[in-house]
């Protein structure tokens, strides 16, 4: 190797780390600052002040008394199902059924709070691991077609999707199964019962905020899967897996056996998302048609937007839910709540813009860079 | 040149055509004359310039210097476009179809001016009419067998009326009875259309059957050329791979024996001599993905120590007998065994497991990842020492690396460097590091030293026979003679997927036979 080679490449890698990183942050600027000017646009054309519209995404999401713990109680499951989204990837694959594969998570964990009997803890932690795994199998399902009969995970794992909400909505209005049939229950809308008090997963306080303790086991998970991708044996298989299946192949990771896995996994976290959600007591702990909440396909966005980085899922999550908390506050103003949704569809927009934008631009520089001609004849 | 066309002047002329990548000169001074009605074929090995030569007429690269003139008068070529004018038609080696495409698409892909299906798609048909080759202007590329993509490629160079037509080994993907009709059409074009043909090919029996006039090339240069009556088969192939005698001295055989002899290998020689060879290949049979045949009972042994060559034309299943040795795809019959023991084909990790190192053709498919970094794709086959409890031992595998790349003279900002910033030379001296580095018992190089500068070549070839001389079983499967008879003991000669024929580098009528059996004019008994 040349010393002089080395530190005369090195330099002008380095300066198009920053110019990258520069060029980024330009982009996510100039995208929210043209998704705010157009949500001030729709705010005033329907009669209400577009200058609150910050300040009521602000407060909403962090200021107002309660809002942070709020926002990191929706961010947790999110990170959650990004993480699984990354683990799909760096293997190989595409699996965009979180929204079911949480659905599922949740009702198992309804399942084994509401119908198992023994004390709160033992079941609160039994019903997360069968979340966990309720999930995985519910992505294995589309693992088996995939390597039995070719068909591509995308779709089967999007489509299951469908069957998932049909199996809460089955589980939900069968007496036998999952349905409250308390007569002093609250609300007349179908549901299961909810979890016991003693099944809900613990609360941490601070400062008036309070989240339960799903918090700390995203966190843990987006680190522990940070560490594992990069330095662990099975991680670096699993990346050998997704960039190039002949290479590790010859290597020795078996291709099925590890894109199982893969699917596996990635459909354990969108579960114990699942089951994160339901014992930290979202909807009241119980289990409703409308339970996910689409926390399943904004996972999904977070897992694009971090570019499949576990550590920058996690501020990712974090804008993604203050998003929610945020245009909740700002519909508490009086903007017509169909005029917020637009807010948030365009601030989602403003954040999944610049990879696009990235994507684009790196496109032509990647297949330039293939081989061009040579000596060859 | 000849004389007996002296009075007509050539459709198209070259002159002094020399062309340079880095050291290597592509082309050097070639003269080459096409004249109306006539088939002109260009001869020569993989690397002797024949595919650069035709990519400098048709404006796909710029000559260094040289004249190219049409009709007597001198023309500049700077893209496909402008040799489109002139009249100049090519059909490539490999298929410029867009597979996602119909057939008509492709066809009127290139083509100035508004798109008129009817009008590609009746023109089409007046040619496959016209010429006999039948194919379906609706049907998609990706759909067709590779034959008919030829044709497709045939059509599409024919439907803008050139009046010259290169082909660049148009038939390395065709059935013999393709070929043969492919050489009806140029034929008849010559004869009723006047065209002036290329046609390209290192296979000297179909250079004989189907031209005129014979040029062969070799390094680049101009060796011989005479009209297609006077060519004798041997002659040709001596001319195309160079004079034995000259190269004799630089044959295998006897360097590496002295390399052998040179290190001290206590077990190796002795197994060789007694025991069962390293790498045994028996009556390996395997279909490939679509269905054609790899394999056909191909048979092969290599004792440790030894570096033996499986010589053939592309596309004669070289490449399914590397996927095997990879353990990407299983036989349907035969046995691969290595040191005595049968290794289960297609099971992931098994060759690997058994100690074979592959240096496939297409290092992007399954030599190297390109996402990732140096010292992650210089690990691979070391995780089994570069881990502790499952987790990766960062300073050992950034050592390594290191290691690897000063040893290797692999230039890169360092071990964390993303391998597609590596120049290609550099990423195929990674994969070559990559093979060699766990010291395995058996290691095919599959074309190692495509695409390489003559110093990286070289460089290659020295490691391989270094790992020969440390009791390695070497299989060398390449298309450039060159390179197979200056590193091999011992050639094997592949031809559709069989083992056609044996030699051993010492022999003196050895270079000439070789070039028969690649060109599938030679017969097994001659050898014997």
């Amino acid at each position: 190797m040349k010393p002089s080679a080395a530190s005369m490449r090195a330099r002008p890698a380095l300066r198009s780390v920053r110019a990258g990183l520069r060029d980024s942050l330009f982009l996510y600027a100039a995208a929210i600052a043209g998704a705010l000017l157009l949500a001030a646009g729709l705010v005033a054309i329907t009669g209400e002040s577009w200058s609150g519209v910050p300040k009521a995404l602000l407060d909403g999401a962090f200021l107002a008394p309660g809002r942070w713990g709020d926002t990191l109680t929706i961010a947790a499951p999110m990170l959650l199902v990004a993480l699984g989204m990354v683990v799909a990837v760096k293997g190989g694959f595409f699996n965009i059924g979180q929204e079911g594969q949480l659905l599922m998570g949740a009702l198992a964990m309804s399942l084994a709070g509401t119908k198992f009997a023994g004390p709160g803890p033992v079941l609160l932690v039994s019903g997360l691991v069968l979340g966990a795994v309720a999930g995985g199998a519910y992505a294995g399902i589309a693992a088996a077609m995939r390597f039995r009969r070719g068909v591509p995970e995308v779709i089967s794992t999007l489509l299951l999707v469908f069957v998932a909400y049909q199996m809460v909505g089955f589980a939900i209005t069968t007496d036998w199964l999952l349905r409250d049939l308390d007569p002093d229950r609250p609300s007349q809308a179908v549901s299961s019962a909810p979890l016991p008090e003693s099944v809900r997963l613990p609360m941490i306080s601070v400062f008036g905020n309070e989240f339960h303790i799903g918090v700390v086991i995203a966190l843990l998970a987006a680190g522990a899967g940070a560490f594992l991708l990069l330095r662990s044996v099975p991680g670096f298989k699993l990346r050998l897996l997704g960039f190039s299946p002949e290479v590790a192949r010859q290597a020795g990771v078996p291709v099925e056996r590890g894109g199982r896995l893969a699917l596996f996994l990635s459909g354990a976290f969108a579960g114990l998302s699942g089951a994160v959600m339901l014992s930290g007591g979202a909807s009241s702990a119980r289990l409703t048609a409308g339970f996910s909440t689409e926390i399943g396909w904004q996972g999904l966005l977070v897992a694009l937007v971090a570019r499949n980085r576990p550590l920058v899922c996690i501020p990712v999550a974090l804008v993604f839910a203050a998003l929610r908390t945020g245009s909740g506050f700002l519909a508490a103003t009086g903007v017509d709540r169909k005029v917020v949704d637009v807010i948030q569809a365009l601030l989602v927009l403003a954040l999944l813009l610049p990879p696009a934008v990235r994507f684009v631009l790196d496109r032509p520089r990647a297949t330039a860079g293939a081989d061009q001609g040579g000596p060859d004849g | 040149m000849t004389t007996d066309d002296g009075a007509e002047r050539p459709a198209l002329e070259l002159l002094g055509m020399t062309k340079r990548y880095g050291s290597v000169v592509a082309c050097d001074r070639i003269d080459l004359s096409l004249y109306r009605g006539e088939i002109h074929g260009i001869l020569g090995e993989n690397g002797a310039g024949k595919t650069t030569l035709m990519r400098l007429v048709f404006g796909l690269a710029a000559p260094d210097s040289g004249t190219v003139k049409i009709d007597g008068i001198p023309r500049s070529i700077p893209d496909p476009i402008e040799a489109g004018k002139w009249g100049i038609g090519m059909v490539h080696q490999h298929y410029s179809l867009v597979d996602a495409l119909t057939v008509w698409e492709n066809v009127a892909l290139g083509e100035g001016g508004r798109l008129e299906p009817e009008a590609t798609r009746h023109r089409i048909r007046r040619i496959s009419g016209r010429y006999g080759l039948a194919v379906d202007p609706e049907a998609r590329v990706r759909n067709l067998p590779a034959g008919i993509r030829q044709r497709v490629e045939i059509i599409k160079c024919l439907s803008r009326d050139p009046r010259i037509v290169l082909l660049d080994e148009p038939t390395s993907t065709l059935t013999p009875s393709e070929s043969e009709q492919l050489f009806e059409v140029l034929a008849e074009g010559a004869r009723a259309e006047s065209w002036a043909v290329a046609l390209v090919s290192h296979k000297l029996d179909e250079i004989i059957r189907a031209t005129d006039r014979i040029t062969v090339l070799r390094d680049g240069r101009v060796v011989d050329r005479m009209p297609t009556g006077d060519a004798d088969t041997s002659l040709l192939a001596e001319a195309m791979v160079g004079r034995p005698d000259t190269l004799r001295t630089s044959t295998a055989t006897g360097r590496n024996r002295e390399l052998r002899n040179g290190r001290t290998r206590p077990d190796a020689g002795a197994a060789s001599a007694t025991g069962p060879p390293m790498l045994r290949i028996s009556r390996a049979a395997a279909l490939n993905e679509d269905r054609s045949v790899g394999l056909d009972r191909f048979s092969v042994e290599v004792p440790a120590g030894e570096i033996v060559g499986v010589a053939g034309a592309e596309g004669n299943g070289q490449t399914t007998l590397a996927d095997v040795l990879a353990g990407l795809i299983p036989l349907d019959s035969g046995k691969v065994e290595v040191d005595g023991e049968a290794i289960p084909t297609g099971r992931a990790g098994a060759m690997f497991a058994a100690g074979v190192a592959v240096i496939p053709a297409d290092r992007h498919r399954s030599g190297c990842v390109l996402e990732m970094t140096v010292a992650e794709n210089l690990m691979i086959p070391l995780l089994d020492r570069l881990q502790r409890g499952g987790l990766l031992r960062r300073e050992e595998i950034i050592r390594n690396a290191e290691q690897l790349m000063a040893e290797y003279g692999i230039v890169a900002y360092g071990p964390d460097a993303p391998l597609e910033q590596l120049s290609g030379g550099n990423q195929q001296r990674v994969v070559v590091a990559r093979a060699l580095a766990a010291g395995p018992k058996v290691i095919v190089a599959h074309q190692p030293t495509r695409g390489l500068d003559v110093g990286s070549a070289g460089y290659v070839g020295e490691r391989l026979r270094r790992a020969a001389g440390e009791g390695a079983a070497i299989l060398l499967i390449s298309t450039d003679l060159r390179e197979i008879v200056s590193l091999a003991d011992r050639v094997v000669i592949i031809n559709r997927g069989k083992a056609v024929g044996e030699t051993s580098s010492g022999d003196d009528r050895h270079l000439q036979r070789l070039g028969l059996l690649m060109g599938g004019t030679g017969k097994l008994e001659e050898l014997r």
